[in-house]
């Protein structure tokens, strides 16, 4: 069994154990979100020993070479001395709120002026930092156009960061982002391929910024951009998507509504189904699949089955895990006592998981 | 001085071309595809690869105690020579795709079939 050496302490990693799971576990504190490698939150540095290649592939080439891993993603196999980052490795940037609308019931649009100099492309995705809980969201703005940052956040039910930013966050709040981060994002190697988009909820953020990235670049091959709600209500930018449309004939939205209802401007069924039927062809196609987790990891491996590349397979599954530890423990090293049992947090994820797909 | 079978081939750019179409094939292929349901569709990616490298004589660092030990989890889940036939299957099929020559899919198929007893942990 591995051993973790962190602040002086030694802790002993469980069978297969991740080494954000066996620190937490043992009550000490690092910052986690999403719990499956993808929002980065968990980033530590080995002081000593090497991480294993998955903990490290997909962060980038200058954090890697300086031995950074994600916790969460790191069963090592030899003992590691690791660190948290400093403030130095992982800049955050502060981003003042100018404008916060809603999109629908529970969807808010929030711009935030950042420092000149962001660089970033649409549909990457920031980490948000408040009060010790740290939550992505993805940038539904193209840069080239637009002077903000745009996201849109959805209302999750006792959701500590979401909640927060519709509620409390106002016009004239500071917040302190880190990023951007991901490789969702449009990549002008071929302005004549088809794109496909495909988002659930919230999942849409990415893709209104990716589709007009796309437009804004010239792209020329047709972009087919799919958007699912349980319920009709759940749709949003249905207009500007449908006046984006009228402007460029090579773009095609199709709204979609999976929880019955009467015919409107929308189809019924889900939206990845409804895509995939439309398209069951999809060799030299781009994919770009964002939102409810199930459904992105589901239409990933159909959209591969379909004819396209992995490569071409862009996908921002909005991972989230059940009890983040970072919150739960505020009390570090309490040997023993503090935690939940991990079986448990894991099944409790689950359901809630399941009961989430639409 | 002959070139290797790797390098024949193409290299790891050969590899590269084969491993989606060779995954693709193995995910629909009913008879062996509960073998490589991975929740991390990457992570499977870059074991094809090993395969692939392997099959395409290229530098690897398995021996058969590896093959053994890897498919071991497998054998317990009831691999056996329908399912390794389907494999060979598989990778014949990939490399006519790639228009690879029947000699060298021949030889390919010999470096695989090498394997059987090891990956059947007998
Ligand atoms: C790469 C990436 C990009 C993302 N982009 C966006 C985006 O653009 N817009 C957006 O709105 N969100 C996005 N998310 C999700 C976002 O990061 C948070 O997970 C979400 O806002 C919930 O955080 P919270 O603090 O409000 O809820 P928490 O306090 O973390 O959760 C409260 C409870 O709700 C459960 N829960 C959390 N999320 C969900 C869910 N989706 N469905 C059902 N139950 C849930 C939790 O298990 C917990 O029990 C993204 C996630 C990732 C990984
Ligand atoms: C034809 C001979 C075979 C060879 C040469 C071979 C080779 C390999 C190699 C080298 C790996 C390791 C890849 C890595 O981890 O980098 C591997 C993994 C794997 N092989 Fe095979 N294999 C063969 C047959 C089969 C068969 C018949 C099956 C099942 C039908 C199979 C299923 C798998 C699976 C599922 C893995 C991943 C195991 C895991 O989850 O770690 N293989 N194989
Ligand atoms: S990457 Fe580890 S918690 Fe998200």
């Amino acid at each position: 069994m591995p051993h973790i050496r962190f602040e002086h302490r030694t802790y002993a990693l469980g069978d297969n154990e991740s080494v954000l799971d066996g620190l937490t576990r043992h009550g000490v504190s690092v910052p986690s979100s999403c719990r499956s490698g993808i929002c980065q939150t968990c980033i530590m540095r080995a002081v000593q020993g090497t991480p294993p290649p998955a903990s490290q592939a997909s962060i980038k080439e200058s954090l890697r070479a300086r031995n950074f891993f994600l916790a969460c993603a790191c069963k090592p196999t030899e003992d590691l001395e690791v660190a948290l980052p400093g403030n130095d490795d992982i800049p955050l940037t502060a981003a003042e709120v100018i404008g916060k609308d809603a999109l629908n019931h529970d969807i808010t649009r929030l711009r935030l002026r950042t420092q000149p100099g962001l660089v970033y492309r649409a549909g990457q995705f920031v980490n948000l930092h408040h009060d010790e809980v740290v939550r992505s969201y993805s940038l539904a703005s193209v840069p080239q156009t637009e002077d903000f940052i745009e996201l849109h956040v959805q209302r999750i039910a006792h959701g500590r960061l979401s909640g927060w930013l519709h509620d409390e966050c106002t016009v004239g709040t500071t917040l302190s982002l880190q990023g951007p981060l991901g490789d969702c994002y449009y990549s002008k190697s071929d302005v004549n391929q088809a794109l496909l988009l495909i988002g659930t909820g919230s999942g849409l953020a990415p893709l209104w910024g990716i589709a007009r990235d796309a437009l804004a670049q010239g792209h020329s091959g047709p972009i087919h951009l799919f958007h699912g709600s349980r319920t009709a209500a759940g749709l949003y930018l249905m207009d500007a998507l449908q006046a984006l449309a009228q402007r460029h004939p090579n773009f095609q939205y199709t709204a979609c509504v999976s929880g019955g209802g009467t015919q409107g401007d929308y189809r019924l069924g889900r939206a990845n189904e409804i895509a995939l039927a439309d398209y069951p062809q999809l060799k030299g196609w781009q994919v770009f699949l964002c939102g409810n987790a199930d459904m992105v990891k589901t239409t990933k491996k159909k959209a591969f089955l379909a004819g396209a590349a992995l490569k071409d397979i862009h996908a921002d599954p909005f991972e989230f895990s059940a009890t983040p530890s970072t919150e739960q423990h505020h009390t570090e090293q309490d040997h023993g006592l503090s935690c939940t049992p991990l079986a448990a947090q894991r099944a409790l994820s689950l359901t809630q998981r399941s009961r989430a797909a639409d | 001085m002959s070139q290797s079978l790797y390098e024949r081939i193409g290299g790891e750019a050969a590899v590269n071309a084969a491993v989606d179409i060779f995954y693709r094939k193995v995910l629909a292929d009913e008879r062996i595809n509960r073998f490589f349901e991975g929740v991390d569709m990457e992570k499977q990616a870059a074991k094809q690869k090993g395969f692939l490298t392997f099959a395409f004589g290229g530098p690897h660092h398995y021996t058969g105690k590896d093959m053994r030990q890897g498919h071991a989890r497998l054998v317990k889940q009831g691999l056996n020579d329908s399912h390794f036939d389907a494999v060979m299957e598989n990778l014949a099929a990939t490399l006519q795709e790639l228009n690879v020559p029947q000699n060298l899919i021949a030889e390919m198929a010999a470096i695989a079939e090498s394997t059987r007893n090891d990956v059947l942990g007998r």
